[in-house]
């Protein structure tokens, strides 16, 4: 009995009036896929083009790659394997992703070379005033600020000559 | 007869320029008033010249003279008046015109605007200016004179503008950004100036901030409107693709803005002089450095003009003689003796300086990225391309690193802040922050690390900003008494925070939540994309001025109810023999939904391209309010009148006490 | 000392400057092909003058041969078309066609009307020769050694300049080899 109302529900489930869903394009079994083959080829280059990704460029070249990926997905191959087979083919150009080797480590690792030296710097400038501030110690609030205007070379009174 | 006459005014503006770039210098050196006399008026004849240049090459384009090489190339007799109107800065000779036209007006600007600055000071900041003209000036006449003519064999009718750049946008966006990239010059003018006299002091920063912040509130909605113009016109519905013509503008925004925080520094405390003076430079030279990489073919873009060695060699050598003049009057004459102001390590200076090693970083990043394929083929160490999945990786954590420092710069004091103070004071906005993103982002339909980050930087940024106005605007005569009582720069900063915000709002959540779908639909087809149900209704033929297009009719519902009916196009040229897509958008502040068509597929089926995009229009949105921000700034009180009452005032009362109430921006 | 530091934006500027000279006057666009060096792949394809007839790879050993990827759409192979018929016949090269993307009764029309140089044509309608080939536009050229293995390849037209320059350097030093 059970099992025929589990059935029941199924076929309910089933017959319920589903609003005709247009196909995609390329047809996936699952919108994760889907939006695996979108990120590949949005991250690939049309060769032929300006600076386009497959995804958005109109060529005919762009076209047959996409439909290489899709029938590659459609393989099962990783996404690894799609792309160095494109690679074999049309060469290192075609990925908006540059791998990670030799000639790009400065490149990838830049930003956080960039980041972290200018930080270090900073820490270098404070507390080398703070050094000073401690040496300073013993002048008047007032002898200080006015050893600062002159040594600043603040000459903002000349502005107005 | 007109189009030789603009040639003459070319020469002649050219003429004046080499003037104005020699004679107020050498009278400020030899300390000659009558030869600085000459500054002003030599400053608006270059502009009067340059004008005139310019409106010659409008009106041929107006009346169609097509035996104007530049017009048969960029016009047609079909197009209509306002476009062949903006069609005089939509190829390579003519934009670079409107670039002069831009920093003629800047010169005149500054001839008009500074009366109150020394006069050494104006004659040498306006000779500097003379000699970036005269070096463009020379570029125009030498490599791309706009009115070479195509005699005898006058075409009958010209070759058409680019489909793409029959557009509002193309009306807009170059002007804006070309007053951004050469606004910069008067900044680096300021620097030049500076360096020369051996006086870069918190009065040469005073003057130079107006300048720099309306260079960067221009420089800014240039961006966007190239933005949203891509956006719409090239058909897909992406924003920003990282490509080097947009990373060519991004590269003085950075730095610009890297510029204006650090002159904000150097102007009331002092400090940081050297640094900001070589950002000034770098600044303009990163402007110049756009101008080169977009025409001279070094790199591909999907926006470049035709590349041409030779102006590239051009354009090249005339970046060399600026960088490399200016950088070695820097390396020679900038401060190395450190000022011995004092700041602790949580004081507004660290705050501010911490914030330009960001910008920097990011500015680096930036180059490095557009520059490495270059390097690398020179090299001969392969062809590599550098696009999003790099930018967007390496991009982010700076950003996001900024947004944070911000939010608690915001509430930090010269010279010192307490670091208890300071943390207890950012409680309740961080607290605030972590709660509302967590809603946002689970409103949107689930939580994604990344995106989490990025709302909670951009709530943290709007929080922190508006809990600091509310601080600040507290008065016994009532908050809107508090309110009114601010100034206008500082109105001006909050502006421009809360605008980085929206944008950072924006950019998070529609590259997060934002649907993408490609689908094959027939006419009577229904799609989904989000909650919105697509209807593709049937697809026609037009007629337009200069084009025939497919027609498609498409009706949006959302609930059941109709939201939207949209008409993208397919669109043939025949002049051009080129075919553009215009996408049909239903815009709305909270999301977009974008129909474009694609291709054919076979008999009335169509490839279709639906997007969901919420909160894109922020992006645009958000560099309006940070532009508005900039003009704000520069309306403040203390560039006009109080600038000379200070002056006077200043020796009795040196005015570089930390004032927690004073705007950095 | 200290000053020296202050030369370091020069310095970086001046280093950025060589790079930027050097990539004057390089198309950014020409691309590279990664087949030099390599077999050209296996394929299995109908001659366009005769659909019964199978073309593999054999027809490309044996001789030095240009494989020329062209189609009747492809408005530069209609420029190129004069020069690569003066290389067939007045300079014994023999040129292979690669029929990319075309339709069979097009590309005889352009036959019939600009001549045929090629010693066999093969029709890849839908471009699975060229793909694995990594052509991404026509046309191009390659030039295949003896031993069937890719040499070279230019990307666009071939007039006078490319053919001196570029490839009978090529041809030459391939016909020594083998």
């Amino acid at each position: 009995m059970r099992v025929l109302w589990a059935l029941l529900a199924i076929a309910v489930w089933f017959a319920t009036p589903v609003q005709a869903e247009v196909a995609d394009v390329y047809d996936f079994s699952s919108r994760s896929e889907e939006q695996r083959f979108q990120q590949l080829i949005s991250e690939l280059r049309c060769p032929k083009c300006q600076n386009q990704n497959i995804a958005d460029s109109n060529a005919p070249i762009s076209e047959d790659m996409r439909n290489e990926v899709y029938r590659m997905m459609q393989d099962g191959a990783s996404n690894e394997e799609i792309v160095d087979a494109l690679v074999a083919r049309f060469g290192e150009f075609i990925q908006y992703k540059p791998p990670v080797d030799q000639r790009t480590i400065l490149l990838w690792a830049f930003p956080a070379i960039a980041a972290i030296g200018g930080f270090l710097i900073v820490v270098g400038v404070v507390w080398r005033t703070r050094r000073r501030e401690a040496r300073e110690q013993g002048l008047t609030d007032e002898d200080r600020s006015r050893a600062e205007r002159i040594l600043s070379g603040d000459q903002d009174d000349q502005a107005s000559h | 007869m007109y189009p030789e006459l603009g040639q003459l005014a070319l020469v002649l503006a050219l003429l004046l320029a080499v003037l104005l770039s020699v004679v107020p210098l050498v009278g400020a050196i030899t300390g000659r008033d009558s030869l600085q006399a000459f500054a002003r008026p030599l400053a608006s004849g270059v502009f009067v010249f340059i004008g005139l240049a310019f409106a010659i090459l409008t009106h041929a384009f107006l009346v169609d003279d097509f035996s104007v090489a530049y017009v048969a190339n960029n016009s047609n007799s079909m197009l209509p008046w306002y476009y062949k109107m903006s069609a005089v800065w939509g190829g390579h000779e003519g934009s670079l015109l409107l670039w002069i036209l831009m920093l003629s007006a800047w010169i005149l600007a500054v001839a008009v605007f500074s009366r109150r600055l020394p006069t050494v000071m104006i004659s040498q900041v306006l000779s500097v200016l003379g000699m970036v003209a005269v070096g463009f000036l020379l570029f125009v006449i030498v490599t791309s004179n706009p009115f070479d003519r195509l005699l005898p064999n006058i075409p009958a009718d010209g070759q058409d503008l680019n489909p793409l750049l029959q557009d509002v946008g193309l009306i807009m966006h170059p002007p804006m950004l070309y007053m951004g990239y050469v606004g910069f010059s008067v900044a680096f003018a300021f620097a030049i100036a500076a360096l020369i006299n051996g006086r870069l002091d918190a009065a040469w920063a005073r003057w130079s901030r107006p300048w720099t912040t309306v260079a960067w509130s221009f420089l800014t909605i240039g961006i966007a409107l190239g933005s949203w113009w891509a956006y719409y016109e090239l058909g897909w519905g992406g924003w920003w693709f990282w490509d080097p013509v947009e990373n060519a503008s991004l590269l003085p925004w950075l730095s610009g803005t890297a510029l204006m925080h650090s002159l904000a520094v150097t102007e009331k405390r002092g400090v940081f002089k050297s640094w900001t003076v070589l950002l000034a430079i770098v600044t303009f030279a990163l402007s110049l450095l756009g101008t080169f990489l977009v025409r001279s073919g070094v790199l591909t873009s999907v926006h470049a003009f035709a590349s041409d060695p030779e102006r590239g060699s051009f354009l090249l050598a005339l970046l060399g003689i600026t960088v490399i003049g200016s950088l070695t009057l820097y390396a020679f004459r900038a401060q190395v003796v450190h000022v011995r102001a004092r700041y602790g390590g949580l004081s507004r200076e660290v705050f501010l300086l911490l914030n330009n090693v960001l910008l920097v970083s990011a500015t680096l990043l930036v180059a490095i990225g557009t520059l490495y394929p270059l390097v690398l083929d020179y090299l001969n160490m392969g062809k590599l391309s550098i696009g999003e999945p790099f930018f967007n990786t390496t991009f982010t954590p700076l950003g996001v690193a900024a947004g944070l420092l911000l939010g608690a710069g915001i509430f930090s004091r010269w010279k010192k802040t307490d670091g208890g103070w300071l943390g207890r004071k950012l409680l309740w906005p961080l607290t605030i922050s972590i709660l509302a993103s967590t809603a946002v982002v689970i409103g949107y339909g689930g939580f994604k690390p990344w995106a989490f980050i990025g709302v909670f930087t951009a709530m943290w940024v709007a929080v922190a900003t508006f809990w600091d106005l509310w601080d600040k605007s507290s008065s016994r005569q009532g908050r809107w008494y508090g309110l009114k009582r601010q100034s206008r720069s500082y109105w001006g900063m909050v502006l421009g925070h809360l605008g980085l915000a929206i944008v950072m709002a924006g950019v998070t959540v529609v590259s997060n939540y934002g649907i993408e779908r490609d689908v094959r639909m027939q006419p009577g087809d229904v799609a989904e994309v989000g909650d919105y149900r697509v209807v593709f209704n049937d697809i026609g033929e037009r007629q337009g001025a200069n084009f025939t297009a497919q027609y498609g009719s498409f009706d949006v519902f959302l609930d059941g109810e109709q939201v939207a009916e949209l008409h993208p196009e397919k669109r043939q040229y025949p002049v051009g023999m080129s075919v553009m897509t215009e996408a049909d958008i239903d815009a709305g502040l909270f999301r977009d939904i974008f129909v474009a068509i694609a291709e054919r597929i076979d008999g009335d089926a169509w490839a279709i391209r639906l997007q969901y995009k919420p909160l894109v229009r922020w992006l645009w949105l958000g560099a309006l309010v940070m532009a508005i921000g900039g003009f704000l700034a520069i309306a403040d009180k203390r560039y006009r009148i109080k600038v000379r009452r200070q002056q006077e005032s200043r020796a009795a009362s040196p005015k570089i006490d930390g004032n927690p109430a004073e705007a950095t921006s | 000392m200290k000053r020296l530091f202050l030369f370091l934006p020069l310095i970086v500027a001046v280093g950025i400057g060589v790079f930027l000279f050097a990539g004057l006057g390089k198309d950014p666009t020409k691309l590279e092909s990664t087949m030099i060096g390599k077999p050209v792949p296996e394929f299995s394809l109908e001659s366009l003058d005769d659909a019964s007839r199978t073309l593999d790879t054999s027809l490309l050993k044996g001789e030095v041969s240009l494989l020329n990827v062209w189609a009747e759409w492809c408005p530069s192979c209609w420029d190129e078309h004069a020069y690569l018929t003066y290389l067939a016949r007045e300079k014994g090269v023999r040129i292979v066609g690669l029929n990319y993307k075309d339709q069979r009764e097009n590309a005889f029309r352009f036959l019939e009307r600009l001549g045929n140089p090629y010693d066999e044509i093969i029709f890849d309608p839908k471009g699975r020769l060229g793909f694995d080939l990594g052509v991404y536009g026509a046309p191009e050229t390659f030039v295949i050694d003896a031993d069937g293995v890719v040499r070279y390849r230019h990307v666009g037209v071939v007039n006078e300049k490319v053919w001196t320059e570029e490839l009978l350097p090529v041809i030459n030093k391939a016909r020594g080899n083998s």
